[in-house]
């Protein structure tokens, strides 16, 4: 569309960006009654898509674009939700009083809302010092990464994964699968820092290294080396060389909170809200990975939950909050990751843990964390049974012995206590 | 394209039409056939998207086995001989009138 295309529109709720929270916002909308225009505008070409098998089934090959969709064209339409996809919110008019604003989009439209919701995401980082256009290099955040990185690992015999979060661990267990030679350089001393504990991360290390990866820790990039205008190699700060055809960055993914902020919405590297979304404003709600909440454990921390369990389920309490509806109780949060055969599972925010009990069995490893007595979070891999009862005794905030549950021939479920 | 029949909680029926290759799991959520909640999109982690398989369809989908099989034993629906987690049944057109019933709870 042209300026000259530019229209002038008024729908009911308005929500900027169409991933996971935004169809929940907007698919809450309706299950709540809600009768008026709901628009979604997404920024990508694409109609809504799950994320999560971008770094798994879908560059493996196993999944296609039609598996990622989140609903059929057919359900927004029965819904009466209206979708914009590669149409971008350029800036915000909260207005004063709280009663909605206006809009402008890339093509000059203007569309007035009575309620708003922030569900702008996140971009991955990018490694700072990248000449533009360096082939070879890719980061991977949304369906137009993973298709170039799929195209891309077709050919690739050497991998450089830099990262060693969730992402580029998957990443790196599907080259590998695919029997290119893998190296993951990590700055910290430990894969999975800033999301699991200790244990979790060196079970991972082992699995990992057994299945050839090399995993090179406390470990930094200097640059990258190039020819021709495509990647040859990463160069470490001790001065290796790692001989390279694809890098891969994954080293996190920073929240989408330029709108917000020019908006004046408080923003601190997220959106500022609750678990329910609010913003401080009855008619703005914001939700899923642009946004930052308070954190659990730790006093006057705000912690950002990037996962499709928490897009959802502040999705679904934002659209209860824009209604002026009380939300429902917040889920205890969860995260799955699948590397290769590992496959992990996560509820609760471990961080701020003061005790830990380690499971061990074979392959199969479970972590409980104790705070103050209390469970707080539950680590597992390969072990599903064992994270489906943890994952419920955490819902419903049931005891779970800590001496007890040292003795792995116990099985847990004899052991969940209610309060 | 095989139709698949979902009968809801509340009794209801709903019959859908499913791309080949999808899952049954899948193909319901996209239609937002209620009671299915597949928090994990498929990734056979959450075990939200339960369903009872109709006894005469049993042959056909299989059981369940490994990591599906114990998240089955401590699913929110206790299970019963032909529960499986519809994310892990793959449609083909031999799946034509396939009916199953979706756990009350996920
Ligand atoms: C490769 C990968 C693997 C993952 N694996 C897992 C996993 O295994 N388990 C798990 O729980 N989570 C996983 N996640 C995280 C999960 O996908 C995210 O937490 C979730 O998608 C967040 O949803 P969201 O709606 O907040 O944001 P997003 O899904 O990022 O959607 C935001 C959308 O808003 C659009 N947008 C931004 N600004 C504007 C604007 N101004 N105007 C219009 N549109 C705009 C963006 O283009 C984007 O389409 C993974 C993420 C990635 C990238
Ligand atoms: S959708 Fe999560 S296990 Fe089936």
């Amino acid at each position: 569309m042209t300026q000259d295309q530019a229209t002038e529109q008024h729908t009911g709720i308005l929500v900027v960006g169409g991933g996971e929270a935004g169809v929940a916002v907007a698919t809450q909308l309706r299950t709540l009654g809600y009768a008026e225009a709901v628009t979604i505008v997404g920024g990508e070409p694409y109609a809504p898509y799950q994320r999560p098998p971008l770094s798994k089934g879908f560059l493996n090959g196993t999944e296609d674009e039609e598996s990622l969709e989140l609903r059929a064209s057919e359900f927004f339409e029965e819904q009466r939700i209206v979708v914009w996809t590669g149409r971008r919110v350029e800036q915000l008019d909260l207005g004063t009083n709280c009663t909605g604003g206006v809009a402008t989009l890339d093509d000059g439209s203007r569309v007035s809302y009575d309620g708003l919701a922030l569900a702008t995401g996140a971009s991955a980082r990018t490694l700072p010092g990248i000449p533009p256009g360096l082939r070879g290099v890719h980061t991977l955040r949304g369906m137009a990464d993973a298709i170039a990185l799929r195209a891309a690992l077709d050919g690739s015999a050497e991998v450089v994964v830099i990262g060693g979060g969730f992402i580029g661990l998957e990443v790196a267990a599907t080259a590998r699968s695919r029997g290119a030679r893998v190296t993951v350089v990590e700055t910290m001393s430990r894969l999975l820092q800033r999301l699991c504990a200790p244990p979790l991360s060196e079970h991972c290390l082992k699995v990992h290294r057994d299945a050839g990866i090399d995993v090179l820790l406390d470990c930094s990039v200097a640059s990258l080396r190039a020819s021709h205008g495509a990647v040859t190699g990463v160069e470490l700060d001790d001065g290796t060389v790692l001989r390279a055809s694809l890098v891969v960055v994954g080293i996190g993914a920073v929240p989408d909170i330029e709108l917000a902020q020019a908006a004046g919405l408080r923003c601190q590297r997220g959106v500022v809200v609750d678990a329910a979304g609010r913003t401080g404003r009855v008619d703005v709600v914001a939700a899923g990975d642009c946004t930052v909440q308070r954190h659990p454990h730790r006093v006057d921390a705000l912690l950002g939950i990037e996962s499709v369990h928490n897009a959802v389920e502040q999705g679904k309490a934002a659209a209860h909050v824009l209604l002026g509806l009380e939300p429902p109780a917040p889920a205890t949060p969860w995260f799955w990751s699948d590397q290769g055969d590992l496959k992990i599972q996560m509820a609760g925010i471990s961080d701020g843990y003061d005790d830990h009990v380690v499971r061990k069995v074979d392959d199969r490893l479970t972590v409980l964390y104790y705070r103050h007595g209390n469970l707080i979070a539950v680590e597992v891999a390969n072990n599903p049974r064992e994270f489906m009862i943890l994952r419920r005794a955490l819902d419903k905030g049931h005891h779970i012995d800590r001496d007890r549950a040292e003795d792995v021939a116990t099985p847990l479920r004899e052991l969940v206590q209610s309060p | 394209m095989p139709k698949v029949i979902y009968t809801s909680p509340d009794g209801r029926a709903h019959t859908v039409d499913a791309r080949i290759g999808a899952s049954v799991m899948e193909t319901a959520v996209k239609h937002g056939i209620p009671g299915i909640v597949a928090e994990c999109g498929g990734a056979l982690s959450c075990a939200t998207c339960h369903v009872f398989v109709a006894t005469s369809w049993i042959d056909q989908t299989g059981t369940a086995e490994d990591f599906e099989d114990e998240m089955l034993d401590d699913a929110t629906t206790p299970r019963q001989s032909h529960s499986r987690l519809s994310c892990q049944i793959r449609l083909t057109d031999e799946f034509d009138g396939l009916e199953v019933t979706i756990a009350p709870e996920q």
